[in-house]
């Protein structure tokens, strides 16, 4: 039994890897490419991530001097694992999760934070000034959009708590969409909440206008200024799997529709037609959550990072939460 | 081992040791939707240590001296040195100055030059100089 359990969990691993790797630059391709034609350029190929990638690896990995050497190695790769190891708790098209189970939403918050976490260790290991300043941005940007996103997630789960059951598992979240469950005000809650999430979408992956951590112009890439080579694609790797994760989630939590759910299709097209209904979902959350705000916005600073996450976003994910609320005592429907 | 992929990809760190702005508006120009280097896979990237280019713009002058030693001796390898501008090439219009040092071969005489004249040079010059890398880079691929 748990030899069948372990065997299992090491192939889909070994296939969800290959997986995460390939549609993660994929998609950061097509998310470049869209970009450059949103600013009438002509853009790079679609499999430029690939070619950079593959450059990255070629070259030479340089160790600076001042560097605390073993953590600096491993941090990227504590990075690209834990963004990997998030797509084994969502669930993708109609293929259950792997790893699936009671309270894995709140455990797949936290697994977000690891990459973060890791980058902060790898930025601070490389005993640069500008990651130092890099690595102290990234924690306070962590701190800021952590409360919004636990505020979205308790929203859900408590909405859905009165139908009872598994509800602070992804699986049960993603099989009882929350459109279903709510009148006419907590339809408006919840398009709140999601436009709150979409907010929440661009700094948990470090993308304009939250990429402060990351600034090039300003702090010379912060945390990543040191890192070259091997060690810098192993980060460019992560950082696309974290946007295929990070929209994953947000498909899993608000639009876990399925093809098969409206139309008969056979078992084997069902689960394809599913799985690229699944990735067409995944390509419209990026489209709005990452690559139109990139388009037409500048970096904030830092201190408007703050205070974008802890009041704004808060307090309009905290209106949709109270909607839901009220949508239990006053029940309009909206069908 | 150079892969096919090097050369679809470039990563330029951009240096200014002692131009006069006039290139630097250049290469920005490069970069803008009209040119688009973009397209080519060429980036601008904000630290040495991820550039495979690196484009130094103006004559060097005695005080940048050591600082371009070590930003070139921070790009891991293989990696190239595109000079950017009349300047670079023989002093352009501070020809004879007394605080040059330049021109770069004399700084660091193993590094692999390629050089854009003009002042300041076209986009399409500086587009063309990259290319020349690109070819430069091709021959080593294959031996
Ligand atoms: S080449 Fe001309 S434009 Fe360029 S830095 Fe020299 S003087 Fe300025």
């Amino acid at each position: 039994m748990l030899g069948e359990l372990l065997f299992k969990t090491v192939i889909a691993s070994i296939g969800i890897t290959i997986f995460a790797v390939i549609f993660g630059l994929l998609f950061k391709g097509i998310d470049r490419k869209l970009v450059a034609r949103m600013q009438m350029r002509v853009g790079p190929p679609i499999r430029q991530p690939f070619l950079d990638v593959i450059k990255l690896m070629s070259k030479e990995t340089i160790v600076p001097e001042n560097a605390v050497g073993w953590m600096y190695n491993l941090a990227p790769i504590i990075c690209l694992a834990s963004s990997i190891i998030l797509l084994l708790y969502i669930p993708i098209g109609n293929f259950e999760p792997l790893l699936g189970g009671h309270g894995d939403i709140i455990l797949v918050i936290y697994i977000f934070l690891i990459p973060a976490l890791a980058m902060v260790a790898g930025g601070f290991a490389s005993g640069s000034p500008f990651a130092t300043v890099g690595a102290q941005r990234e924690m306070i940007t962590m701190m800021s959009y952590e409360f919004p996103l636990a505020v979205v997630i308790i929203a859900i789960v408590w909405k859905l708590s009165n139908i009872g059951g598994d509800i602070f598992s992804l699986q049960f979240i993603s099989s009882h969409p929350i459109w279903e469950e709510v009148g006419l005000l907590g339809l408006i809650g919840g398009i709140i909440l999601l436009l709150a999430l979409v907010i929440v979408t661009p700094g948990e992956v470090a993308k304009i206008p939250f990429d402060v951590a990351e600034a090039e112009t300003e702090i010379a890439h912060g945390l990543l200024v040191e890192y070259s080579g091997r060690n810098l694609a192993l980060f460019y790797i992560a950082d696309a799997v974290k946007m295929f994760a990070m929209a994953s989630l947000v498909v899993a939590l608000f639009f876990p529709y399925n093809l098969s759910d409206f139309i008969k299709l056979d078992e084997i097209v069902a689960y394809i037609a599913d799985f690229l209904f699944f990735l067409f979902k995944v390509f419209l959350v990026m489209l709005f959550s990452i690559s139109l705000v990139r388009a037409g916005m500048a970096r904030l600073r830092i201190t408007q990072v703050v205070s974008v996450y802890w009041i704004t976003i808060t307090l309009i994910a905290l209106f949709g939460l109270v909607l839901l609320m009220w949508d239990n005592q006053y029940s309009i429907k909206w069908w | 081992m150079i892969p096919k992929a090097f050369k679809r990809a470039l990563w330029v760190f951009h240096v200014n040791s002692g131009s006069c702005n006039g290139c630097d508006i250049e290469i920005i120009a490069a970069l803008t939707p009209r040119y688009d280097v973009e397209r080519f896979g060429i980036r601008l990237v904000g630290s040495p240590r991820h550039a495979d280019v690196i484009a130094f713009t103006g004559p060097i002058t005695n005080d940048m001296v050591d600082k371009v030693k070590r930003i070139y001796e921070q790009t891991p390898d293989p990696k190239v040195v595109l000079v950017v501008g009349s300047c670079g090439i023989s002093g352009g219009v501070f020809h004879e100055s007394y605080h040059l040092a330049g021109p770069i071969e004399r700084i660091i005489p193993e590094a692999k030059c390629f050089y854009v004249p003009g002042c300041p040079p076209r986009p399409e010059a500086i587009i063309q100089g990259v290319i020349k890398a690109w070819e430069y880079l091709e021959e080593v691929e294959k031996k």
